[in-house]
């Protein structure tokens, strides 16, 4: 599906990401985990073309996405990014709408398929009830779903999500990550999210793939990478791996910072 | 989880709001045609209106319609046409900036064609006639700096803002040392620099009337991507738009419709700044509407305003410049209290 060798990135001159490869299988769900600044979102930028690598390639079904015309690779994978903008009267349905737009020439406008595929994308984020609301009068994370529900308009085979969580309190935080499964098993959709809770990463994806300053530390299924010590190298925290009674899930709980120094910042107490 | 929502009213079902949106075109519309015709009517002579139709339609030479028609009709249409331009180029370039504050003057195309119009009126005045175009190139000279200038990797917003605050203030010195240079010509320059429609004629409506047309296409065809900026730079990435390209050819039609329009009626600020913000109280952020209004709107205010300019304190004739700001800061402002489903 995505594939990205050996890519490099930098912002202004400054490398964050060093030789990072990195894959994607169809219909998995693969979660980006690590600490504030180690590059997460900048891989997650580069793989949807939005940042060019300075080396490396990124390649979406075996083309070079940065060859192929940015509104193909639009019809195939949609990103969403931690921050929108929406103009503060459009209603759910008109940002909705624009999810067409890749598939549309510049002079086209909506046709009854494109207003279906609309409804339907609007039906899978269960926001029919909000479609004729505007999209600032909603709470947070119908705010979110109603992105996801643009996204999804574009028909894409990959969703990107860049810490879709953030902002958001529990409930809404399991209702999105629950639609995100959702999605995946009933469609099919890849998704490769960007995600800062460890315990929801573990729950919700096929594959962690873990980086710290740049590099990628570990990558694989949540049973196999989540170790403590793992956990007390990448992010200098002490903590217990258990599995819950009931669910019989992986969680994760911090007992405190690995490293004595406390008063260090926590980047630099393992550099 | 849906209680703050559902305590929201319900926005009017789609096709209503389609609906509304159209009605208030064809009202801005209806109201331009009714200035028009008013415009026509008042001056330092005024006439009735059957004798103006007299004058655009009857055989008779009358007083009418020697004014009407040489002096009245191509002042109105110079009016139409810079009002509807500048308003365009303001609101596509807020859609550039992403800035509800952007406005023509930004791109230095003002101050680039104030110099260089000043410059022949106060240095050469015997080259009078050269003003639009002088204008004009002084006005796509500044504008062209700020893009340089604002370039790297691609087009920033803020970049553009800055570099148009220091492009105008370079070029805004040179002309205030012109003026200080050359006091004693300053007088005949004084409507300019506000911005007058004065005197403008034929010549000018045929100078002004193919650009207008080409650029007034040109602003209608972006309508999509100008919709996709507002969603923010990686949105409209991931929708598949090049932001660098729409940005870069979004600010090229807007400095060319201030361009042309600066460049024949000299600098008259404020359309482009706020009959946009009107539009989108109005009308709403979507620019299928929101740009064909702002262009019936800008017309509006500047024939309405030209009128009064004439009018008001006759027979000494205003700079349009200072009607609009006098009076339309006030109205803007009662507007932002008001709000509606906009708020900046």
């Amino acid at each position: 599906m995505i594939t990205a060798q050996n890519i490099n990135l930098c912002y202004d001159k400054k490398t964050v990401v060093w030789d990072f490869d990195f894959e994607v299988r169809p219909g998995e769900i693969v979660s980006l985990i690590g600490p504030n600044g180690s590059g997460k979102s900048t891989v997650l930028k580069a793989i949807s073309r939005l940042l060019k690598c300075t080396c490396g390639t990124v390649h979406l079904d075996g083309y070079d996405i940065y060859k192929l015309p940015t509104r193909e690779v639009a019809k195939k994978l949609s990103i969403l990014s931690q921050v929108h903008a929406t103009p503060p009267d459009f209603t759910v349905r008109e940002l909705v709408n624009y999810g067409r737009v890749p598939h549309q020439q510049w002079y086209e406008t909506l046709n009854q398929e494109d207003r279906e595929i609309v409804a339907w994308a609007i039906a899978q984020t269960r926001l029919e009830q909000f479609a004729d609301r505007t999209v600032n009068s909603l709470s947070g994370g119908e705010r979110q779903r109603a992105w996801i529900a643009l996204a999804l308009a574009q028909r894409p085979q990959v969703l990107l999500l860049d810490e879709p969580t953030t902002f958001l309190d529990i409930c809404h935080q399991i209702e999105l990550l629950d639609l995100v499964k959702r999605l995946n098993a009933s469609l099919g959709l890849t998704v490769v999210m960007v995600l800062h809770d460890i315990n929801h990463a573990a729950a919700y994806s096929h594959r962690l793939v873990v980086i710290k300053d740049g590099r990628k530390v570990a990558e694989g299924a949540p049973v196999d990478v989540l170790t403590p010590k793992l956990l007390s190298e990448v992010y200098n925290v002490q903590a217990e791996i258990a599995y819950h009674p009931k669910t019989g899930k992986l969680y994760f709980h911090a007992l405190g910072l690995a490293c004595a120094k406390k008063e260090l910042p926590c980047n630099q107490a393992t550099a | 989880m849906t209680t703050r929502s559902e305590a929201q009213p319900t926005a009017a079902p789609r096709s209503l709001r389609v609906v509304k949106k159209a009605l208030v075109l064809v009202l801005a519309l209806g109201l331009l045609l009714t200035a028009a015709v008013v415009s026509l009517r008042f001056g330092s002579l005024s006439f009735s209106t059957a004798e103006i139709w007299q004058a655009l339609f009857g055989g008779e030479e009358t007083l009418a319609k020697i004014i009407v028609l040489d002096v009245r009709l191509p002042r109105m249409l110079v009016a139409l046409m810079v009002g509807a331009n500048l308003a365009l180029s303001g609101a596509l370039l807020q859609a550039v900036m992403r800035n509800p504050l952007a406005d023509p003057g930004l791109t230095g195309v003002s101050t680039g064609a104030a110099l260089a119009g000043v410059s022949i009126m106060l240095v050469f005045p015997q080259w009078g006639a050269l003003v639009p175009f002088a204008a004009f190139i002084g006005g796509a000279i500044a504008c062209g700096l700020v893009f340089l200038l604002a370039w790297k990797r691609g087009l920033d917003p803020i970049r553009i803002i800055l570099a148009g605050v220091a492009v105008n203030a370079v070029f805004g010195g040179g002309t205030s040392l012109l003026s200080i240079l050359y006091s004693d010509r300053i007088q005949g320059i004084l409507m300019w620099l506000n911005g007058s429609i004065a005197g403008r004629s034929w010549h000018h409506v045929r100078l002004l009337a193919p650009y207008t047309a080409v650029a007034l296409v040109a602003a209608m065809l972006c309508i999509k991507p100008a919709n996709l900026l507002q969603l923010g730079d990686d949105a409209a990435r991931n929708l598949g738009l090049n932001v660098n390209v729409a940005r870069t050819v979004l600010s090229f039609i807007a400095a060319f419709l201030a361009g042309i329009s600066v460049s024949t009626v000299g600098l008259i600020g404020f359309i482009g700044l706020i009959i946009p913000h009107v539009c989108r109280l109005l009308i709403g952020s979507d620019y299928k509407f929101m740009l064909p209004l702002s262009a019936l709107l800008g017309s509006l205010l500047l024939i309405t305003a030209d009128a009064a300019a004439r009018t008001v304190f006759r027979p000494v004739e205003l700079p349009v410049g200072i009607i609009m700001a006098v009076v339309g800061g006030p109205f803007f402002l009662y507007l932002l209290r008001k709000g509606g489903t906009y708020r900046v």
